[in-house]
């Protein structure tokens, strides 16, 4: 029997219905579905993406670079997003991969800075801390089936000690004096590599710059989500300083001479 | 203290024939006779300053701080129960947080306070609580400038250009009204401030006190911190030269 009141006397088509008194006695909706018929939607891809970050070591402390493009795809959806950001006084990330999953990682280590300040105990969360939260949570996520899809990178340096370790959405983790990820990991890190090995505790920041600068453009050049416009994330004993966005110098005279490509007369 | 005895102050449910909450007026009983607590605000910013009377010469210096930090931006300062205004404190940041969740935003004082003047209200209501023994001073540099407010254990707030509460208000009060608060920069101020809490101290009747001094603004670039060491004894030894030459 049906149950419903407003049911009754009523033609008994789900399609039609002369009778309908709406808004004031809606009868069940037929179309309703199962809110769990199809299951429960986990993260299966990225969506609006970043591209590689690198760092180094170098004789004062560490350096961080970022393009600023947000692709949508393989469109170049937003050209101007900071993919390098502070925590705390010591510490800077660099995040690629899934942007929104980035700025909620953003929102939670807000929330770990605010309530460590507010103890007032004279301490604060360097990067070894920031670096090991950031494991965990990655970590935890991916084993709900449901992993924040970054590869981040964290950088810092406290009491006299520097820092550079990768994360990713795995929850894998690693350190290294000279770490890309991403495409970066392929075409910058054999580059980075040769030029930073065995050389951390003598390059000056000026050389560090033009390391990471020239690996930027050799990225700008092959890699098709990237962009030309870039941060450098300077972190030493006085601190965070996330540059402006500089555009990298680039030469396409070479181009015309290139044979084996695309279409070509000859 | 007449109606002692007459049965209307056994619960915070239960009113007075003239209509007084007399549980309530115990909790400000409570907080009238801890230590001073002062607020100013000033030009640029907020300074926050406690007489923490010191009751054994075997604690720790520095240990249970009166001045506790609610945000980046927020400060408050208690008189009365310590440990009220401990757990008012971890209130205010789930108040704070929860704003900021909301909102994406740091949260205004004002709307900090309000939310926390419902919460201690709620504790004037039932036979089962007993009202907060905590007044508190909140201050702040948010988006509206500084801001300073009272939080009293009615759970009633007001705004204040100068503030004080605790054993030595009202001497306070006048030496705060003497002061041009809008026109003092923050270091003046934690000057007046180290003066005033020493002006206010009972030599005769109390034990020793310690000066304990927090601020926020342009100094902090807006974070609540508290006055550095170097300036807080350079303060706190002006404030007993003044009190010398004055007497």
């Amino acid at each position: 029997m049906d149950h419903f009141p407003t049911s009754w006397g009523r033609p008994r088509t789900e399609a039609y219905d002369a009778y309908n008194t709406f808004p004031l006695h809606q009868r069940p909706n037929p179309g309703h579905k199962d809110a769990f018929a199809e299951g429960v939607q986990r993260t299966q891809q990225p969506i609006v993406t970043g591209t590689s970050v690198l760092g180094i070591l170098y004789k004062d402390g560490i350096m961080l670079v970022a393009d600023t493009l947000a692709s949508y795809g393989s469109l170049a959806r937003f050209k101007s997003i900071q993919r390098l950001h502070p925590v705390g006084s010591s510490t800077v990330i660099g995040a690629s991969g899934d942007m929104s999953d980035f700025q909620y990682l953003q929102t939670l280590l807000e929330e770990l800075i605010i309530e460590e300040f507010a103890e007032a105990d004279k301490h604060e969360l360097g990067p070894a801390e920031i670096h090991e939260y950031l494991s965990r949570i990655m970590y935890g996520r991916r084993s709900k089936m449901n992993p924040l899809w970054n590869s981040l990178l964290v950088a810092g340096k406290k009491d006299g000690k520097r820092f550079l370790a990768y994360v990713d959405l795995l929850g894998t983790t690693y350190s290294a004096s000279t770490i890309a990820t991403g495409y970066g990991a392929y075409i910058a890190l054999p580059l980075l590599r040769t030029a930073v090995e065995g050389k951390e505790d003598t390059l000056t920041e000026e050389e560090a710059r033009k390391i990471l600068e020239d690996a930027m453009r050799v990225l700008f050049y092959r890699d098709a989500r990237s962009l030309d416009k870039y941060q450098i994330a300077i972190v030493n004993d006085e601190g965070v300083t996330i540059s402006e966005p500089k555009k990298i110098e680039t030469e396409w005279g070479f181009a015309e001479g290139i044979r084996g490509y695309g279409a070509q007369i000859q | 203290m007449t109606s002692i005895g007459t049965g209307y102050d056994l619960s915070a449910s239960t009113y007075s024939p003239d209509g007084r909450i007399f549980q309530v007026e115990y909790a400000n009983k409570t907080v009238e006779n801890s230590g001073t607590v002062i607020g100013l605000r000033v030009k640029d910013g907020i300074i926050l300053a406690v007489e923490k009377l010191v009751h054994s010469k075997l604690l720790v210096p520095e240990s249970n701080r009166r001045i506790l930090t609610v945000d980046r931006h927020i400060g408050m300062a208690t008189s009365g129960l310590l440990a009220d205004g401990r757990h008012l404190a971890n209130r205010a940041r789930d108040e704070a947080y929860n704003y900021r969740e909301m909102y994406r935003e740091s949260p205004p004082l004002k709307e900090v306070v309000q939310r926390l003047g419902l919460y201690v209200q709620a504790y004037t209501l039932y036979s089962s609580v007993r009202p907060f023994g905590v007044s508190t001073i909140f201050g702040a540099v948010d988006k509206t400038g500084p801001a300073l407010f009272i939080v009293e254990p009615s759970g009633i707030s007001y705004g204040y250009h100068g503030a004080a509460i605790g054993k030595g208000r009202q001497i306070a009060k006048t030496e705060l009204e003497k002061l041009k608060l809008a026109e003092l920069s923050m270091r003046e101020a934690v000057f007046e401030a180290a003066r005033i809490i020493h002006l206010v101290h009972d030599d005769s009747k109390e034990k020793e006190f310690q000066l304990e001094l927090s601020w926020i603004g342009e100094e902090t670039k807006g974070l609540h911190l508290p006055v550095p060491k170097d300036l807080c004894e350079e303060a706190d030894r002006k404030a007993r030269e003044a009190l010398e030459t004055f007497e």
